[in-house]
Protein backbone atom coordinates (compact mmCIF):
# COMPACT_ATOMS: atom_id res chain seq x y z
CA UNK A 1 0.00 0.00 0.00
CA UNK A 2 1.33 3.39 -0.94
CA UNK A 3 1.87 5.88 1.79
CA UNK A 4 0.07 9.25 1.45
CA UNK A 5 2.47 12.00 2.42
CA UNK A 6 1.04 14.90 4.32
CA UNK A 7 1.58 18.25 2.62
CA UNK A 8 0.51 21.29 4.57
CA UNK A 9 -1.91 23.63 2.76
CA UNK A 10 0.63 26.46 3.11
CA UNK A 11 3.25 24.39 1.32
CA UNK A 12 0.80 23.31 -1.37
CA UNK A 13 -0.25 26.88 -2.13
CA UNK A 14 3.31 28.10 -2.07
CA UNK A 15 4.40 25.42 -4.53
CA UNK A 16 1.56 26.27 -6.88
CA UNK A 17 2.27 29.99 -6.64
CA UNK A 18 5.98 29.45 -7.31
CA UNK A 19 5.12 27.29 -10.30
CA UNK A 20 2.81 29.95 -11.76
CA UNK A 21 5.27 32.78 -11.07
CA UNK A 22 8.04 30.93 -12.83
CA UNK A 23 5.85 30.44 -15.90
CA UNK A 24 4.88 34.11 -16.01
CA UNK A 25 8.43 35.32 -15.47
CA UNK A 26 9.53 33.61 -18.68
CA UNK A 27 7.13 35.77 -20.72
CA UNK A 28 7.68 39.18 -22.23
CA UNK A 29 6.12 42.23 -20.65
CA UNK A 30 2.90 44.11 -21.30
CA UNK A 31 2.27 47.74 -20.39
CA UNK A 32 -1.17 49.35 -20.01
CA UNK A 33 -1.19 53.13 -19.58
CA UNK A 34 -4.14 55.40 -18.90
CA UNK A 35 -3.65 58.85 -20.41
CA UNK A 36 -5.50 61.93 -21.68
CA UNK A 37 -6.57 60.40 -25.01
CA UNK A 38 -7.66 57.09 -23.49
CA UNK A 39 -5.85 53.90 -22.59
CA UNK A 40 -2.82 52.61 -24.50
CA UNK A 41 -1.97 48.91 -24.39
CA UNK A 42 1.51 47.90 -25.52
CA UNK A 43 2.86 44.36 -25.54
CA UNK A 44 6.19 43.03 -26.62
CA UNK A 45 5.03 40.46 -29.15
CA UNK A 46 6.72 39.66 -32.44
CA UNK A 47 3.74 37.70 -33.77
CA UNK A 48 1.32 39.77 -35.85
CA UNK A 49 -1.54 37.30 -35.38
CA UNK A 50 -1.23 35.67 -31.95
CA UNK A 51 -2.42 38.59 -29.88
CA UNK A 52 -1.80 39.35 -26.24
CA UNK A 53 -4.16 42.30 -26.35
CA UNK A 54 -7.81 41.99 -27.30
CA UNK A 55 -11.14 43.75 -27.45
CA UNK A 56 -13.74 42.57 -24.96
CA UNK A 57 -16.52 45.11 -25.32
CA UNK A 58 -17.33 48.70 -26.27
CA UNK A 59 -15.06 50.34 -23.70
CA UNK A 60 -13.22 47.31 -22.34
CA UNK A 61 -9.95 45.75 -23.43
CA UNK A 62 -7.91 42.82 -22.22
CA UNK A 63 -4.16 42.29 -22.01
CA UNK A 64 -2.32 39.24 -20.77
CA UNK A 65 1.06 37.64 -20.23
CA UNK A 66 1.87 33.99 -19.73
CA UNK A 67 0.74 30.86 -21.56
CA UNK A 68 -1.08 31.67 -24.79
CA UNK A 69 -3.63 28.84 -24.68
CA UNK A 70 -4.61 29.73 -21.12
CA UNK A 71 -5.09 33.46 -21.55
CA UNK A 72 -6.71 32.98 -24.97
CA UNK A 73 -9.37 30.77 -23.42
CA UNK A 74 -9.89 33.40 -20.71
CA UNK A 75 -10.15 36.13 -23.35
CA UNK A 76 -12.78 34.19 -25.28
CA UNK A 77 -14.68 33.47 -22.08
CA UNK A 78 -14.58 37.20 -21.35
CA UNK A 79 -15.96 38.10 -24.78
CA UNK A 80 -18.76 35.57 -24.30
CA UNK A 81 -19.55 36.84 -20.81
CA UNK A 82 -19.64 40.45 -22.01
CA UNK A 83 -21.71 39.73 -25.11
CA UNK A 84 -24.27 37.64 -23.23
CA UNK A 85 -24.56 40.29 -20.55
CA UNK A 86 -24.86 43.13 -23.04
CA UNK A 87 -27.41 41.18 -25.07
CA UNK A 88 -29.60 40.19 -22.15
CA UNK A 89 -29.44 43.53 -20.27
CA UNK A 90 -28.04 46.49 -22.16
CA UNK A 91 -24.71 47.50 -23.61
CA UNK A 92 -24.24 50.03 -20.80
CA UNK A 93 -24.49 47.30 -18.19
CA UNK A 94 -21.25 45.61 -19.19
CA UNK A 95 -18.52 46.90 -16.89
CA UNK A 96 -14.87 46.10 -16.36
CA UNK A 97 -15.58 45.56 -12.67
CA UNK A 98 -18.08 42.79 -13.41
CA UNK A 99 -15.76 41.16 -15.89
CA UNK A 100 -12.74 41.41 -13.59
CA UNK A 101 -14.63 39.80 -10.76
CA UNK A 102 -15.65 36.89 -12.99
CA UNK A 103 -12.01 36.50 -14.04
CA UNK A 104 -10.90 36.62 -10.40
CA UNK A 105 -13.36 33.88 -9.50
CA UNK A 106 -12.31 31.64 -12.40
CA UNK A 107 -8.61 32.12 -11.72
CA UNK A 108 -9.17 31.46 -8.03
CA UNK A 109 -11.14 28.30 -8.73
CA UNK A 110 -8.49 27.00 -11.10
CA UNK A 111 -5.72 27.84 -8.62
CA UNK A 112 -7.23 25.80 -5.80
CA UNK A 113 -9.12 23.04 -7.61
CA UNK A 114 -7.23 22.12 -10.77
CA UNK A 115 -4.08 20.07 -11.31
CA UNK A 116 -2.06 23.14 -12.02
CA UNK A 117 -2.78 26.87 -11.78
CA UNK A 118 -3.03 29.10 -14.85
CA UNK A 119 0.35 30.63 -15.62
CA UNK A 120 -1.12 33.97 -16.61
CA UNK A 121 -1.50 37.51 -15.41
CA UNK A 122 -4.30 39.65 -16.83
CA UNK A 123 -5.21 43.29 -17.10
CA UNK A 124 -8.76 44.46 -17.73
CA UNK A 125 -9.01 48.10 -18.79
CA UNK A 126 -12.11 50.24 -19.19
CA UNK A 127 -11.97 53.70 -20.68
CA UNK A 128 -14.26 56.34 -19.18
CA UNK A 129 -15.28 59.80 -20.33
CA UNK A 130 -12.42 61.34 -18.34
CA UNK A 131 -9.11 59.90 -17.06
CA UNK A 132 -10.57 59.82 -13.52
CA UNK A 133 -13.24 57.42 -14.73
CA UNK A 134 -10.79 54.95 -16.28
CA UNK A 135 -10.57 51.58 -14.57
CA UNK A 136 -7.53 49.34 -14.63
CA UNK A 137 -7.70 45.95 -12.92
CA UNK A 138 -4.82 43.58 -12.50
CA UNK A 139 -5.60 39.89 -12.00
CA UNK A 140 -3.01 37.38 -10.92
CA UNK A 141 -2.87 33.58 -11.26
CA UNK A 142 -4.36 32.96 -7.79
CA UNK A 143 -7.42 35.10 -8.38
CA UNK A 144 -6.16 38.20 -6.58
CA UNK A 145 -7.59 41.37 -8.01
CA UNK A 146 -6.10 44.85 -7.70
CA UNK A 147 -7.52 48.19 -8.81
CA UNK A 148 -4.57 50.14 -10.22
CA UNK A 149 -4.19 53.84 -10.89
CA UNK A 150 -2.45 55.21 -13.95
CA UNK A 151 -0.71 52.18 -15.37
CA UNK A 152 -0.13 48.43 -15.11
CA UNK A 153 3.03 46.54 -15.98
CA UNK A 154 2.98 42.75 -16.11
CA UNK A 155 5.29 39.99 -17.20
CA UNK A 156 8.85 38.75 -16.87
CA UNK A 157 10.79 41.86 -15.89
CA UNK A 158 7.82 43.78 -14.52
CA UNK A 159 9.83 45.47 -11.73
CA UNK A 160 12.39 47.09 -14.00
CA UNK A 161 9.83 48.04 -16.63
CA UNK A 162 7.50 49.36 -13.96
CA UNK A 163 10.19 51.63 -12.54
CA UNK A 164 10.86 53.13 -15.95
CA UNK A 165 7.17 53.69 -16.66
CA UNK A 166 6.49 55.14 -13.19
CA UNK A 167 9.29 57.67 -13.70
CA UNK A 168 7.73 59.06 -16.87
CA UNK A 169 4.02 58.67 -16.22
CA UNK A 170 1.71 61.66 -16.04
CA UNK A 171 -2.02 62.00 -16.64
CA UNK A 172 -1.62 64.60 -19.40
CA UNK A 173 0.14 62.24 -21.85
CA UNK A 174 -1.40 61.79 -25.29
CA UNK A 175 -1.32 58.43 -27.11
CA UNK A 176 2.04 59.17 -28.78
CA UNK A 177 3.56 60.03 -25.41
CA UNK A 178 2.04 57.01 -23.68
CA UNK A 179 3.22 54.61 -26.38
CA UNK A 180 6.68 56.17 -26.36
CA UNK A 181 6.80 55.77 -22.57
CA UNK A 182 5.67 52.15 -22.81
CA UNK A 183 8.32 51.37 -25.43
CA UNK A 184 10.97 53.05 -23.30
CA UNK A 185 9.81 50.93 -20.37
CA UNK A 186 9.89 47.70 -22.35
CA UNK A 187 13.56 48.14 -23.25
CA UNK A 188 14.51 48.85 -19.63
CA UNK A 189 15.63 45.25 -19.14
CA UNK A 190 17.48 44.94 -22.43
CA UNK A 191 20.72 46.06 -23.98
CA UNK A 192 19.02 47.74 -26.93
CA UNK A 193 17.54 51.19 -26.57
CA UNK A 194 14.68 50.99 -29.06
CA UNK A 195 12.13 48.41 -30.13
CA UNK A 196 11.01 48.34 -33.77
CA UNK A 197 7.20 48.60 -34.27
CA UNK A 198 7.22 45.05 -35.67
CA UNK A 199 8.34 43.69 -32.30
CA UNK A 200 5.41 45.17 -30.40
CA UNK A 201 1.67 44.89 -30.47
CA UNK A 202 -0.13 48.17 -29.85
CA UNK A 203 -3.81 48.89 -29.31
CA UNK A 204 -5.71 51.80 -27.81
CA UNK A 205 -9.06 52.44 -26.18
CA UNK A 206 -10.12 55.79 -27.65
CA UNK A 207 -11.75 58.10 -25.13
CA UNK A 208 -13.64 59.95 -27.85
CA UNK A 209 -14.47 57.13 -30.27
CA UNK A 210 -18.07 58.35 -30.69
CA UNK A 211 -17.01 61.81 -31.79
CA UNK A 212 -13.81 60.98 -33.69
CA UNK A 213 -14.76 57.72 -35.40
CA UNK A 214 -18.52 57.56 -34.99
CA UNK A 215 -18.49 54.21 -33.20
CA UNK A 216 -19.12 53.20 -29.61
CA UNK A 217 -16.40 50.58 -29.91
CA UNK A 218 -13.39 52.33 -28.43
CA UNK A 219 -10.88 49.55 -29.14
CA UNK A 220 -8.55 50.09 -32.06
CA UNK A 221 -5.54 48.01 -33.02
CA UNK A 222 -2.64 50.05 -34.40
CA UNK A 223 -0.72 48.58 -37.33
CA UNK A 224 3.06 48.96 -37.52
CA UNK A 225 2.68 51.89 -39.92
CA UNK A 226 0.21 53.64 -37.57
CA UNK A 227 2.65 53.25 -34.68
CA UNK A 228 5.54 54.62 -36.75
CA UNK A 229 3.41 57.58 -37.86
CA UNK A 230 2.19 58.26 -34.33
CA UNK A 231 5.70 58.18 -32.87
CA UNK A 232 7.05 60.42 -35.63
CA UNK A 233 4.43 63.09 -34.90
CA UNK A 234 6.38 65.24 -32.47
CA UNK A 235 9.90 63.99 -33.02
CA UNK B 1 -8.87 9.70 -23.45
CA UNK B 2 -6.56 12.22 -25.08
CA UNK B 3 -8.59 12.08 -28.25
CA UNK B 4 -11.93 12.58 -26.60
CA UNK B 5 -10.60 15.62 -24.75
CA UNK B 6 -9.32 17.07 -28.00
CA UNK B 7 -12.64 16.34 -29.68
CA UNK B 8 -14.50 17.97 -26.85
CA UNK B 9 -12.41 21.13 -27.02
CA UNK B 10 -12.85 21.29 -30.79
CA UNK B 11 -16.59 20.73 -30.50
CA UNK B 12 -16.92 23.47 -27.90
CA UNK B 13 -14.88 25.99 -29.84
CA UNK B 14 -17.40 28.22 -31.51
CA UNK B 15 -17.13 31.74 -32.86
CA UNK B 16 -20.89 32.02 -33.12
CA UNK B 17 -22.78 33.89 -30.44
CA UNK B 18 -26.03 32.20 -31.42
CA UNK B 19 -24.51 28.74 -30.98
CA UNK B 20 -23.17 29.81 -27.60
CA UNK B 21 -26.64 30.97 -26.55
CA UNK B 22 -28.23 27.78 -27.83
CA UNK B 23 -25.93 25.77 -25.58
CA UNK B 24 -25.76 27.96 -22.52
CA UNK B 25 -28.72 30.31 -22.46
CA UNK B 26 -31.42 29.13 -24.90
CA UNK B 27 -33.96 31.23 -22.98
CA UNK B 28 -32.36 34.38 -24.39
CA UNK B 29 -32.92 33.49 -28.04
CA UNK B 30 -35.72 35.41 -29.74
CA UNK B 31 -37.08 32.26 -31.37
CA UNK B 32 -37.83 28.65 -30.56
CA UNK B 33 -38.74 29.17 -26.94
CA UNK B 34 -41.92 27.12 -26.97
CA UNK B 35 -41.76 23.55 -25.69
CA UNK B 36 -42.08 21.26 -28.70
CA UNK B 37 -45.60 20.72 -29.94
CA UNK B 38 -47.03 23.60 -27.98
CA UNK B 39 -48.90 26.28 -29.87
CA UNK B 40 -49.49 29.90 -29.12
CA UNK B 41 -53.04 30.00 -27.80
CA UNK B 42 -53.69 33.40 -29.35
CA UNK B 43 -53.22 32.77 -33.04
CA UNK B 44 -52.41 30.71 -36.05
CA UNK B 45 -51.58 31.58 -39.63
CA UNK B 46 -55.23 32.29 -40.44
CA UNK B 47 -55.89 34.64 -37.51
CA UNK B 48 -52.52 36.04 -36.53
CA UNK B 49 -51.77 37.33 -33.07
CA UNK B 50 -52.20 41.09 -32.96
CA UNK B 51 -48.69 42.49 -32.77
CA UNK B 52 -47.02 45.47 -34.45
CA UNK B 53 -45.85 44.80 -37.99
CA UNK B 54 -43.02 46.55 -39.73
CA UNK B 55 -43.68 47.48 -43.31
CA UNK B 56 -41.75 48.58 -46.39
CA UNK B 57 -37.98 48.39 -46.93
CA UNK B 58 -36.23 49.23 -50.19
CA UNK B 59 -32.61 48.59 -51.13
CA UNK B 60 -30.68 49.40 -54.27
CA UNK B 61 -27.16 49.38 -55.59
CA UNK B 62 -25.47 52.53 -56.84
CA UNK B 63 -22.04 53.51 -58.08
CA UNK B 64 -19.66 52.49 -55.29
CA UNK B 65 -22.00 50.68 -52.97
CA UNK B 66 -25.50 49.87 -51.86
CA UNK B 67 -28.14 51.67 -49.83
CA UNK B 68 -31.18 50.70 -47.83
CA UNK B 69 -34.17 52.77 -46.77
CA UNK B 70 -37.20 52.07 -44.63
CA UNK B 71 -40.34 54.01 -43.77
CA UNK B 72 -41.19 54.84 -40.16
CA UNK B 73 -44.50 53.07 -39.67
CA UNK B 74 -45.52 49.94 -37.77
CA UNK B 75 -49.13 48.78 -37.95
CA UNK B 76 -51.31 46.50 -35.87
CA UNK B 77 -54.34 45.53 -37.90
CA UNK B 78 -55.89 48.81 -39.03
CA UNK B 79 -54.16 50.84 -36.31
CA UNK B 80 -50.85 52.65 -36.64
CA UNK B 81 -48.78 51.10 -33.86
CA UNK B 82 -45.80 53.42 -34.27
CA UNK B 83 -44.89 56.43 -36.40
CA UNK B 84 -41.32 56.53 -35.17
CA UNK B 85 -40.11 52.96 -35.51
CA UNK B 86 -36.76 52.45 -37.21
CA UNK B 87 -36.47 49.31 -39.31
CA UNK B 88 -33.10 49.70 -40.99
CA UNK B 89 -30.01 49.05 -38.88
CA UNK B 90 -26.28 48.80 -39.38
CA UNK B 91 -25.35 45.12 -38.88
CA UNK B 92 -21.65 45.89 -38.66
CA UNK B 93 -19.19 48.28 -40.24
CA UNK B 94 -19.85 47.13 -43.82
CA UNK B 95 -23.41 45.84 -43.85
CA UNK B 96 -26.96 46.88 -43.02
CA UNK B 97 -30.21 45.04 -42.62
CA UNK B 98 -33.83 46.05 -42.84
CA UNK B 99 -36.70 44.10 -41.39
CA UNK B 100 -40.32 43.57 -42.32
CA UNK B 101 -42.80 41.45 -40.40
CA UNK B 102 -43.49 41.06 -36.70
CA UNK B 103 -41.63 43.99 -35.20
CA UNK B 104 -40.91 42.57 -31.75
CA UNK B 105 -39.22 39.42 -33.02
CA UNK B 106 -37.56 41.26 -35.89
CA UNK B 107 -35.94 43.81 -33.56
CA UNK B 108 -34.61 41.00 -31.37
CA UNK B 109 -33.28 39.09 -34.38
CA UNK B 110 -31.57 42.30 -35.51
CA UNK B 111 -29.93 42.71 -32.12
CA UNK B 112 -28.86 39.08 -32.09
CA UNK B 113 -27.44 39.41 -35.59
CA UNK B 114 -25.47 42.53 -34.65
CA UNK B 115 -23.98 40.79 -31.62
CA UNK B 116 -23.31 37.67 -33.72
CA UNK B 117 -21.18 39.62 -36.20
CA UNK B 118 -19.33 41.60 -33.53
CA UNK B 119 -18.76 38.44 -31.49
CA UNK B 120 -17.22 36.64 -34.45
CA UNK B 121 -15.01 39.63 -35.14
CA UNK B 122 -13.76 39.77 -31.56
CA UNK B 123 -13.17 36.02 -31.20
CA UNK B 124 -11.57 35.50 -34.59
CA UNK B 125 -9.90 38.87 -35.05
CA UNK B 126 -11.24 39.23 -38.61
CA UNK B 127 -14.52 40.25 -40.20
CA UNK B 128 -16.87 37.56 -41.47
CA UNK B 129 -17.15 37.47 -45.28
CA UNK B 130 -20.29 39.05 -46.74
CA UNK B 131 -21.60 35.64 -47.85
CA UNK B 132 -20.88 34.31 -44.37
CA UNK B 133 -22.94 37.10 -42.84
CA UNK B 134 -25.79 36.50 -45.29
CA UNK B 135 -25.79 32.78 -44.45
CA UNK B 136 -25.90 33.42 -40.70
CA UNK B 137 -28.89 35.70 -41.15
CA UNK B 138 -30.59 33.00 -43.23
CA UNK B 139 -30.05 30.48 -40.42
CA UNK B 140 -31.67 32.89 -37.95
CA UNK B 141 -34.70 33.41 -40.17
CA UNK B 142 -35.05 29.65 -40.49
CA UNK B 143 -34.87 29.21 -36.72
CA UNK B 144 -37.89 31.48 -36.55
CA UNK B 145 -39.91 29.20 -38.86
CA UNK B 146 -42.09 27.72 -36.07
CA UNK B 147 -43.16 31.24 -35.11
CA UNK B 148 -43.65 32.15 -38.78
CA UNK B 149 -46.02 29.19 -39.14
CA UNK B 150 -48.15 30.83 -36.49
CA UNK B 151 -48.24 34.14 -38.27
CA UNK B 152 -45.24 35.80 -36.63
CA UNK B 153 -42.99 35.89 -39.65
CA UNK B 154 -39.87 38.02 -40.01
CA UNK B 155 -38.50 38.79 -43.47
CA UNK B 156 -35.24 40.70 -43.57
CA UNK B 157 -33.39 42.35 -46.39
CA UNK B 158 -29.61 42.37 -46.14
CA UNK B 159 -27.14 44.57 -47.97
CA UNK B 160 -23.42 44.98 -47.64
CA UNK B 161 -20.25 46.08 -49.27
CA UNK B 162 -18.16 43.14 -50.43
CA UNK B 163 -14.63 44.35 -49.87
CA UNK B 164 -12.75 41.77 -51.95
CA UNK B 165 -14.80 42.54 -55.09
CA UNK B 166 -15.45 46.20 -54.27
CA UNK B 167 -19.19 45.86 -54.95
CA UNK B 168 -22.37 46.47 -53.05
CA UNK B 169 -24.54 43.33 -52.84
CA UNK B 170 -28.13 42.61 -51.84
CA UNK B 171 -29.73 39.53 -50.31
CA UNK B 172 -33.39 38.75 -49.79
CA UNK B 173 -34.86 35.93 -47.69
CA UNK B 174 -38.03 33.91 -47.46
CA UNK B 175 -39.58 32.72 -44.18
CA UNK B 176 -37.87 29.33 -44.49
CA UNK B 177 -34.47 31.00 -44.41
CA UNK B 178 -33.89 30.72 -48.14
CA UNK B 179 -31.30 33.24 -49.20
CA UNK B 180 -31.40 34.85 -52.64
CA UNK B 181 -28.92 37.30 -54.02
CA UNK B 182 -30.71 40.16 -55.79
CA UNK B 183 -29.45 42.31 -58.62
CA UNK B 184 -29.90 46.08 -58.88
CA UNK B 185 -32.67 46.58 -56.33
CA UNK B 186 -35.16 44.81 -54.12
CA UNK B 187 -38.01 45.56 -51.72
CA UNK B 188 -39.78 43.74 -48.89
CA UNK B 189 -42.86 44.41 -46.78
CA UNK B 190 -46.46 45.32 -47.39
CA UNK B 191 -45.76 48.22 -49.74
CA UNK B 192 -43.03 46.38 -51.58
CA UNK B 193 -44.82 45.89 -54.86
CA UNK B 194 -45.55 49.60 -55.23
CA UNK B 195 -42.00 50.52 -54.22
CA UNK B 196 -40.67 47.96 -56.66
CA UNK B 197 -42.74 49.41 -59.49
CA UNK B 198 -41.32 52.82 -58.73
CA UNK B 199 -37.76 51.49 -58.55
CA UNK B 200 -38.12 49.83 -61.94
CA UNK B 201 -38.76 53.22 -63.47
CA UNK B 202 -36.42 55.32 -61.34
CA UNK B 203 -33.33 53.12 -60.94
CA UNK B 204 -30.46 53.43 -63.45
CA UNK B 205 -27.09 51.70 -63.48
CA UNK B 206 -24.30 53.64 -61.72
CA UNK B 207 -26.51 56.16 -59.97
CA UNK B 208 -24.48 58.74 -58.05
CA UNK B 209 -25.01 58.48 -54.29
CA UNK B 210 -27.29 61.57 -53.77
CA UNK B 211 -29.50 60.50 -56.70
CA UNK B 212 -29.68 56.98 -55.32
CA UNK B 213 -30.87 58.29 -51.93
CA UNK B 214 -33.47 60.39 -53.69
CA UNK B 215 -34.67 57.39 -55.72
CA UNK B 216 -35.08 55.34 -52.52
CA UNK B 217 -37.06 58.12 -50.83
CA UNK B 218 -39.29 58.48 -53.90
CA UNK B 219 -39.91 54.73 -54.06
CA UNK B 220 -41.02 54.82 -50.42
CA UNK B 221 -43.21 57.81 -51.22
CA UNK B 222 -44.92 55.79 -53.96
CA UNK B 223 -45.34 52.83 -51.62
CA UNK B 224 -46.94 55.08 -48.99
CA UNK B 225 -49.21 56.53 -51.66
CA UNK B 226 -50.89 53.18 -52.33
CA UNK B 227 -50.22 51.08 -49.23
CA UNK B 228 -51.98 52.19 -46.05
CA UNK B 229 -49.42 50.38 -43.86
CA UNK B 230 -46.46 52.35 -45.24
CA UNK B 231 -45.77 55.81 -43.82
CA UNK B 232 -44.79 58.64 -46.12
CA UNK B 233 -42.53 61.56 -45.23
CA UNK B 234 -44.15 63.47 -42.35
CA UNK B 235 -43.34 67.22 -42.46
CA UNK B 236 -45.64 67.89 -39.48
CA UNK B 237 -43.66 65.68 -37.09
CA UNK B 238 -40.45 66.07 -39.09
CA UNK B 239 -40.19 62.32 -39.67
CA UNK B 240 -38.23 61.08 -42.64
CA UNK B 241 -37.31 57.58 -43.78
CA UNK B 242 -34.23 55.92 -42.28
CA UNK B 243 -31.58 55.62 -44.98
CA UNK B 244 -28.15 53.98 -44.71
CA UNK B 245 -25.56 54.05 -47.45
CA UNK B 246 -22.82 51.40 -47.46
CA UNK B 247 -19.67 51.88 -49.47
CA UNK B 248 -15.93 51.31 -49.19
CA UNK B 249 -15.70 53.54 -46.13
CA UNK B 250 -18.47 51.71 -44.28
CA UNK B 251 -22.14 52.11 -43.40
CA UNK B 252 -23.31 55.66 -42.74
CA UNK B 253 -26.76 56.98 -41.91
CA UNK B 254 -27.96 59.78 -44.18
CA UNK B 255 -28.66 62.87 -42.00
CA UNK B 256 -32.29 63.93 -41.53
CA UNK B 257 -31.81 67.40 -42.99
CA UNK B 258 -30.70 65.93 -46.34
CA UNK B 259 -33.68 63.59 -46.32
CA UNK B 260 -36.00 66.48 -45.43
CA UNK B 261 -34.72 68.41 -48.44
CA UNK B 262 -35.12 65.43 -50.76
CA UNK B 263 -38.60 64.56 -49.51
CA UNK B 264 -39.55 68.24 -49.85
CA UNK B 265 -38.32 68.31 -53.44
CA UNK B 266 -40.29 65.17 -54.32
CA UNK B 267 -43.52 66.48 -52.78
CA UNK B 268 -43.04 69.80 -54.54
CA UNK B 269 -42.37 68.29 -57.96
CA UNK B 270 -45.52 66.17 -57.67
CA UNK B 271 -47.57 69.13 -56.51
CA UNK B 272 -46.33 71.22 -59.44
CA UNK B 273 -47.18 68.47 -61.93
CA UNK B 274 -50.80 68.54 -60.68
CA UNK B 275 -51.39 64.94 -61.68
CA UNK B 276 -52.87 61.93 -60.02
CA UNK B 277 -49.71 60.08 -58.85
Amino acid sequence: MTQQFYVSPEQLMKDRADFARKGIARGRSVVVISCRDGIALVAENPSPSLHKIGEIYDKIAFAAVGKYNEFESLRQAGVRYADVRGYSYDREDVTARGLASVYAQSLGAVFTAEQKPFEVELAVAEVGSSPEEDHLYRLTFDGSIADEKGFIVMGGQADKVSEAVAAGWQGALDFAGAIRLALAGLVADKETTTLPPSAVEVAVLDRGSESSRGTRRAFRRLEDADVTALLAEEN
Amino acid sequence: MQETTANQVAANATSSFTEHLQRQRPDLLPFGQLPSGQQFPAGNAATPLQAPHGTTIVALTYAGGVLMAGDRRATMGNVIASRHIEKVFPADQYSVLGIAGTAGIALDITRLFQVELEHYEKIEGTLLSLDGKANRLGAMVRSNLPMAMQGLAVVPLFAGFDRPTGLGRLFSYDVTGGRYEEQEHHTVGSGSMFARGALKKLWRPNLPEPDAVSVAVEALYDAADDDSATGGPDPVRQLWPVVYVVNRTGAVRVPDRELAAMAGAIIESRAVAQREA
